[in-house]
C-alpha cells in the first residue's frame, strides 16, 4: 500500500506520452528519435476516410542507450487512434527491430524495449496492420536469439489483438495493475459471442480475467510493477541482466497443453481457476 | 470421421494434396498433421479443422482456441527439434481455412494470445532455422488465426476464389469498433485496397508470393491438385534458392509503398 505523500512523490510512467516514457528509460541525454513527427511520414489511409493523419502515426522510435548499451525503445502512443497499428506505425516498430537483429549479426548489441499501449490492428488499414504485425513477430522471434526483448504494458489502453501475440513473444513482460491483456477485446467478444460469454460493460470483471495483476499471477507476465517510473527502468534493468531465457514462454507447448487438459471447459473460467490450474508447476 | 470435420475445405485441400496420407495419431480432431512428400521429399503439412465436439465450445466451427494454437507451435517445433542436426530442413505447408481465432471468456482467461504466440513463434523459429514454410490459402484466412498460421511462411499462395478472404476482422464487428454501419464499411472497402476482404484487393499489397485459379476449389479435381503441387514445388525451389529467411520478400508493391519508405529512412537514420 502506498501512502500519500508516496503517491504525490511518485513519478507516474501511465500520465507519460509515448514520446516522455521513452526518454525515461533510456540514459540520461542519449535518446535520438528516428522517423520523428517532422520527417512527416503518417498514414497515407487516414485521410482519404476523412481522419487526420498524425505525423508520426502513433509510434516513436527511440534510439539510444539503456545502461550504456545500445537500445531502441518503441513506444506506442495510445493517445492516438486507440494505439491501433497501421501500415506506418507497424513499419517503424517492424523495421526497428529489423536493424536491431541486423545489429547483433554484426557484433552490435542492440537490445529492445517495447511499450505495448494498442487495442491491435487499425481497422482502417485493415489488412496493411495485420502484415505489419506478422513481420512484428517475425522481428522479435529474431531478435530474442541474440538479446532479451522486453515488452511493457502500462496502461490504460492495455495489449489487444494481434499485438498481444507479439507481447507474447517477448523475452519478458512487464505489467502494471492498470494493464490488461488478451487478444480479443471486449466489445469485439461481446459481438460475437454475446453479452452472457462477456460483458464489455464490466469493468471489474474484465480486470479480474484479463488484468495486469491476474496475468502475472497466472505466469502470463514476468514483473508486476507499480505505477511508478523508477520502479519500471530499474524492473526492466534486472530483466536485461537475466538475458535470453532458457525457454521463451512461447516455446512451452507442453506445459501448456498439460495446464488446459486440466481444465472443465463445461464451467465458466473465473481468476480463481486460472490461477490455480496455471499455479500447478512453473511456467518458467 | 465427423462430416463438419471432414467436408471444410482446409480437410479436403489437406487430404488431396497429401495422396490421403494417415495423420499424425497424438493430436486433437481439429489440428490435423500429416507427413507427406513434396517434390520427393517428405513435408510436414498441417491444417486446422472444425470440431464439432471440441470441448472449448467457442472453437468448434474452424476457429483456432487454446488447444489449437498450443497444438500447432507442437506440430512445428517437433519437426524443428527432429530436424536440427539435418543440414536440409523439411518443409512445412500450412494449408489455411481459418474462420477466425476463438472468441470467448475462456479463451481470454486461460491466455489465448499466448497460445496464438506458441503457434507464430513457432512457425517464425522453423523459417529461421531454414525449414522451407509455405502458407496456402484454401479459404478464410482471419485475422489472429492467420498470425498464428500461416502468416509467418516465407511464402504465401492463395487460390483466386471468392470463397477465399484475407481480413483482421469480420465485418459486424469491424463496423461496431470503428462506429460505422457495414453498408459504409463496404463503401469504404470497394475504393480502399487494405480495407477490402477480397483475394484480389489483398494480393494488390504485395504479400503474396502467387495467387491461382483452379476449376474446383470445393472438389479439385486431378489437374486442380496438380496445379497446386507445381505451384508448391515452385515456391519450394524458389525458399531453398533464396538466402533470405526473414519476410522482406513481401516489401515492394506499389499499395504498400510506406512500408518500403518507412525501412528506408530508418536504415538512413539507425
Amino acid at each position: 500500500m502506498s501512502t500519500i505523500q508516496e503517491l504525490l512523490q511518485r513519478d507516474s510512467f501511465i500520465e507519460r506520452g509515448a514520446r516522455s516514457r521513452a526518454r525515461a528509460l533510456l540514459d540520461t541525454g542519449s535518446m535520438r528519435e528516428l522517423l520523428d513527427p517532422f520527417c512527416g511520414l503518417g498514414s497515407p489511409w487516414l485521410p482519404q476516410q476523412g481522419v487526420t493523419a498524425q505525423a508520426d502515426d502513433g509510434v516513436v522510435v527511440a534510439k539510444g542507450l539503456f545502461e550504456g548499451q545500445p537500445a531502441v525503445v518503441l513506444a506506442i502512443e495510445g493517445g492516438y487512434q486507440g494505439g491501433s497499428m497501421g501500415e506506418v506505425g507497424g513499419a517503424k516498430i517492424a523495421g526497428a527491430l529489423e536493424l536491431a537483429a541486423r545489429d547483433n549479426r554484426h557484433g552490435v548489441p542492440t537490445r529492445a524495449i517495447i511499450l505495448f499501449e494498442t487495442g491491435g490492428v487499425r481497422l482502417q488499414e485493415a489488412n496493411l496492420g495485420l502484415a505489419a504485425i506478422a513481420e512484428i513477430q517475425a522481428a522479435i522471434v529474431d531478435l530474442r536469439r541474440y538479446q532479451p526483448v522486453i515488452g511493457i504494458t502500462a496502461g490504460t489502453v492495455g495489449c489487444y489483438g494481434g499485438m498481444s501475440i507479439a507481447a507474447g513473444l517477448c523475452s519478458y513482460l512487464v505489467v502494471t495493475r492498470e494493464a490488461r491483456l488478451g487478444l480479443n477485446g471486449p466489445a469485439v467478444i461481446e459481438q460475437e459471442a454475446g453479452i452472457e460469454e462477456f460483458d464489455s460493460r464490466n469493468k471489474p470483471f474484465i480486470w479480474s480475467l484479463t488484468g495486469g495483476e491476474q496475468r502475472f499471477h497466472t505466469g502470463l507476465a514476468d514483473a508486476y510493477v507499480e505505477d511508478d517510473t523508477a520502479q519500471i527502468r530499474a524492473t526492466v534493468t534486472g530483466l536485461f541482466v537475466r538475458g535470453v531465457p532458457r525457454q521463451h514462454r512461447s516455446d512451452q507447448a507442453g506445459h501448456f497443453l498439460a495446464r488446459l487438459s486440466q481444465v472443465d471447459a463445461t464451467v465458466q473460467a473465473t481468476p480463481d481457476t486460472v490461477r490455480t490450474i496455471y499455479s500447478k508447476g512453473d511456467a518458467s | 470421421m465427423n462430416h463438419a470435420t471432414e467436408t471444410s475445405r482446409g480437410a479436403i485441400w489437406l487430404a488431396t494434396l497429401t495422396d490421403h496420407a494417415p495423420a499424425l495419431p497424438d493430436y486433437p480432431p481439429s489440428v490435423r498433421v500429416v507427413d507427406a512428400p513434396l517434390a520427393g521429399d517428405i513435408a510436414r503439412y498441417i491444417a486446422v479443422l472444425p470440431d464439432p465436439e471440441n470441448r472449448f465450445t467457442r472453437a468448434r466451427t474452424g476457429e483456432i482456441g487454446l488447444v489449437e494454437g498450443w497444438q500447432l507451435a507442437r506440430a512445428v517445433q517437433q519437426v524443428v527439434a527432429e530436424d536440427r542436426a539435418l543440414p536440409v530442413k523439411r518443409p512445412v505447408v500450412a494449408v489455411i481455412d481459418v474462420a477466425s481465432q476463438a472468441y470467448g471468456r475462456r479463451e481470454e482467461a486461460y491466455g489465448i494470445h499466448q497460445a496464438l504466440a506458441g503457434a507464430a513463434g513457432a512457425y517464425a523459429e522453423a523459417r529461421l532455422a531454414g525449414h522451407p514454410v509455405i502458407g496456402l490459402i484454401v479459404g478464410k484466412a482471419m485475422s489472429g488465426a492467420f498470425l498464428a498460421h500461416g502468416y509467418q511462411a516465407n511464402r504465401l499462395i492463395a487460390l483466386d476464389d471468392p470463397q477465399v478472404m484475407v481480413h483482421a476482422m469480420g465485418k459486424a464487428s469491424a463496423a461496431r469498433i470503428t462506429l460505422r454501419t457495414v453498408e459504409a464499411l463496404e463503401a469504404l472497402a470497394a475504393t480502399i485496397p487494405p480495407m477490402a476482404y477480397d483475394i484480389g484487393n489483398y494480393a494488390s499489397l504485395g504479400l503474396l508470393w502467387r495467387t491461382l485459379t483452379v476449376a474446383q476449389p470445393d472438389t479439385p479435381s486431378t489437374e486442380d491438385v496438380a496445379q497446386v503441387e507445381a505451384i508448391l514445388q515452385a515456391a519450394l525451389a524458389d525458399i531453398r534458392l533464396d538466402p533470405e529467411r526473414g519476410l522482406a520478400s513481401r516489401l515492394g508493391a506499389p499499395h504498400r509503398q510506406a512500408s518500403a519508405k518507412v525501412r528506408e529512412v530508418l536504415q538512413q537514420q539507425w
